[in-house]
């Protein structure tokens, strides 16, 4: 298969480099391609890939592949966004000896991803600053249960209750604040150890995992055409987005594509999803200020966007509309109608939303300087989406690898250096009017002909990734094919797993009183992060 | 100032009267599977394609028994796609006070091929209230929530697993379109304040004892409602090592929601049929 033309002075650079001690390299799809190496490489072509090429580690994640290569492989996948490509380097890590390197003194992007893999796979992580527990909380037995050898409907001894030791910090004035995980709002379920002296937050502590529900366990032990459900169900404020890079994933392993006309649709669902989250968004900044009636007319307009979804979907949050191949509904001259009228109705009500808040000096107070994610931290954490854009990261998977239906509509991403929660918000301000536009090009010009188009048998063995940019950020799903039409491992990447350890950055001398507001600006999903 | 005021009175009211008008749900909109049992010919293409066992055969001696589950079911309309015996409707108000109010069962003889031979019995249950009945329920609402509970509900909502997607329409609530608090409910911050927990599922292992921990400090009379088809029956994710299923595997449920997720006005019927059964107790 030949690669992308962009791609191969890096592949030339890399084969130069590194010669022989690269085994192997398979070429899976014009923007996707696999080396196979040993382990000692991973620091040298990690470094190689960022310095020189300006890559970043996307998704890094572990596989049991013992039953036909007798080891453990380990995956980096690199995004090289300027070349609009893959690459993904994969090494084996023994079962008689399952000790890995850590890569988080150097990167520490690869921190919360390289613990699970621990907590998961029972790889031992060799020269990690922090390798306690991520994924399994502190009272879950000796159980690996991303092995092969470990069953979904194993019965685990109920919780004990151990405590999870977190760090201390000491010094006069200094105290705990703890929150969670039954929030006071109407949130999901997470810990959060403020350590504080007088208002300011000195130091935070987040501990998640506790909606794992086995997700990724689960799509190994179902037919792949219910993979679609689960997707939905990874995080249900980007239900679309998941199923779609399923869907995505799925498709680029059997090697087939969906209709022009699906890709549309799922272009003006991608905007939908983003539409109401956004718009959701925007109200409870405002809210966590305490400017309530602006929350009141944005939940006015999220209402508006989810009974529109529920007419071209069947549902509210979109959910049943996507399918492997395509989607599963066509939408009538009555249903773009109603589209192109809530644009024309929404866009003015959205302006004067903005004005409200915009004309509101006391909201403005609040939220400038508040939350700073600066652009250095921001890079080396890796951030991703709105979160990273705010912080002056330019990368949107809709402009650099086209998927859906974005290679035929033209928008701007917006980036701002600042990084305050008044930015995260002026992001996805500027998101939404992009999103108006881009329906109305789809609409414009919408191809004729199928939604959908049959998904034959997966093929035996094969790996492919799939990626949308979901409304928060990137989201990619890898699978590996087994045999017999199933899967035998989907890899879920959720933007919020990413960005989470920026949250801690972002509050430092904050007060505790702004957590809301800070936390609401990157509005992490607990379930996409846990799953 | 003064345009705040301004966008306030242009905008009007925008309050839903749901329940005593009907829920306004697009007639597109996936709810209750309908599903004609007497004149159905195999079950078995239906339970194929359902992704979360809500139609699941047993088959014995040539008998076969299917249950539709609704506590169950997430709405996905894959087992229409795939039976023409079976059709969507949008009615979306189904919760029930006892889990077996959401189940239906049928019985049929079957051939050697597997198909359907002879329809036994309908074993319909006694699916919720009759909508009838649910402005009657509104307004019952308020003299009860004034005797039993000082004119007001109080609601914890605990999410112990959820995707998130419901929690989306619990949000909803609050909002000046469905406004629970005309119905003199309130979300509040703590279990500790809280007549209802509203709790959403699978319970994953990890939050099991938070919720345990929840349930204690609500104090009686507490009602548990357990929403969404994660909540009402485990959903998507079952019971696997990670969650324990359904939250009345955990805890007692009261009324159960199903959805994925449900709507607001499914929530709103809910949340009602509930209180209706605080004073039962």
């Amino acid at each position: 298969m030949n690669i992308l033309s962009s791609l191969k002075p890096i592949l030339a650079d890399l084969t130069e480099r590194f010669g022989p001690r690269i085994q192997a390299v398979h070429h899976a799809r014009p923007n996707e391609v696999y080396f196979h190496a040993q382990m000692e490489l991973v620091p040298g072509f990690c470094a190689q890939l960022y310095k020189k090429w300006n890559a970043r580690l996307v998704s890094l994640f572990a596989d049991d592949a013992r039953s036909q290569d007798k080891t453990f492989h380990v995956y980096y996948v690199f995004a090289l966004d300027s070349a609009h490509g893959f690459f993904i380097l994969r090494i084996p890590v023994p079962a008689e000896r399952p000790l890995f390197t850590s890569l988080t003194n150097a990167l520490p992007a690869a921190n919360w991803q390289e613990r699970e893999i621990q907590d998961l796979f029972g790889l031992e992580l060799e020269g990690h600053p922090n390798p306690r527990r991520c994924a399994l909380h502190d009272d879950w037995p000796e159980v690996f249960p991303l092995r092969k050898d470990f069953d979904l409907k194993t019965v685990l001894p109920p919780f004990q209750g151990e405590r999870h030791k977190f760090r201390q910090v000491e010094g006069e004035g200094v105290f705990q604040v703890p929150v969670g995980p039954v929030h006071a709002g109407i949130i999901e379920p997470g810990h959060f150890l403020f350590s504080v002296a007088g208002e300011p937050v000195l130091y935070l502590q987040i501990r998640l995992f506790y909606t794992h529900k086995g997700t990724e366990k689960l799509f190994e032990n179902m037919p792949v055409t219910h993979g679609v459900q689960l997707a939905e169900s990874i995080s249900g404020d980007s239900s679309f987005a998941h199923a779609t890079a399923f869907c995505h994933a799925v498709e680029r392993v059997t090697r087939t594509e969906a209709p022009p006309r699906a890709r549309a649709l799922r272009t003006v669902c991608l905007e939908l999803e983003r539409l109401y989250n956004h718009v959701a968004d925007i109200g409870a900044i405002a809210t966590d200020v305490a400017f309530v009636v602006a929350n009141s007319h944005a939940m006015r307009l999220k209402e508006r966007v989810l009974r529109l979804n529920e007419q071209l979907t069947g549902n509210r949050l979109l959910r049943g509309m996507a399918c492997l191949g395509g989607v599963r509904r066509d939408w009538d001259a009555e249903d773009l109608q109603a589209i192109t009228r809530f644009v024309a109705e929404l866009r003015p009500e959205f302006d004067s939303l903005v004005d409200l808040i915009r004309e509101s000096s006391s909201t403005r107070d609040r939220l400038e300087t508040t939350g700073l994610l600066k652009p250095e931290i921001a890079r080396d954490l890796g951030v991703v989406g709105i979160a990273g854009r705010a912080s002056g990261i330019d990368r949107d998977l809709r402009r650099d690898f086209p998927h859906a239906g974005y290679d035929r509509v033209t928008f701007t991403v917006p980036v701002y250096r600042e990084g305050d929660v008044l930015r995260r918000m002026q992001v996805r301000i500027d998101e939404v009017r992009q999103s108006f536009s881009i329906i109305e090009q789809v609409l414009a010009a919408l191809p004729e002909g199928p939604t959908r188009v049959t998904v034959p048998a997966l093929p035996a063995n094969e790996v492919a990734l799939g990626y949308v940019e979901g409304w928060r950020g990137e989201i990619f799903h890898w699978i590996r094919t087994g045999g017999g039409n199933r899967l035998a491992r989907c890899k879920i990447k959720d933007p919020s797993l990413q960005n989470w350890p920026a949250l801690s950055e972002a509050i430092l001398g904050n007060i505790v009183p702004d957590f809301p507001v800070v936390n609401k600006s990157f509005n992490l999903s607990y379930s996409g992060t846990d799953r | 100032m003064f345009e705040i005021l301004r966008k306030s009175l242009t905008t009007g009211v925008v309050t839903s009267a749901y329940p005593q008008t009907p829920a306004a749900v697009s007639s597109r909109a996936r709810g209750r599977p309908e599903i004609d049992f007497a004149n159905w010919k195999d079950a078995r293409a239906a339970t194929a394609a359902c992704p979360t066992n809500a139609i699941a055969c047993a088959d014995e001696g040539g008998m076969r028994t299917v249950t539709l589950d609704l506590g169950k079911c997430a709405f996905c309309g894959l087992c229409a796609e795939a039976d023409a015996q079976i059709r969507m409707t949008n009615v979306c108000e189904l919760a029930a006070k006892r889990r077996e109010h959401l189940i239906t069962k049928a019985k049929y003889e079957i051939n050697s091929g597997g198909a359907h031979q002879k329809f036994l019995s309908p074993e319909p249950s006694a699916i919720n209230l009759p909508a009838a009945s649910l402005d009657s329920l509104g307004a019952q609402l308020k003299e009860r929530i004034k005797k039993v509970l000082g004119r007001s509900l109080h609601i914890r909502e605990v999410d112990a697993g959820s995707c998130n997607g419901c929690e989306i329409e619990i949000v909803g609530l609050n909002s000046p379109v469905y406004d629970v608090e005309r119905f003199g409910i309130h979300f509040v911050a703590s279990p500790r304040h809280a007549d209802m927990l509203l709790v959403t599922g699978p319970v994953s292992r990890n939050m099991e004892m938070a919720l345990r921990k929840t349930y204690d400090a609500t104090p009686d009379p507490r009602v548990v409602v357990a929403v969404g088809a994660c909540g009402c029956g485990g959903g998507i994710f079952g019971v696997n090592y990670a969650s324990l299923g359904g939250v009345d595997n955990v805890i007692p449920v009261d009324v159960y929601i199903p959805g994925c997720p449900p709507n607001p006005h499914a929530l709103i019927h809910g949340i009602l049929t509930a209180v209706g059964r605080m004073t039962a107790k």
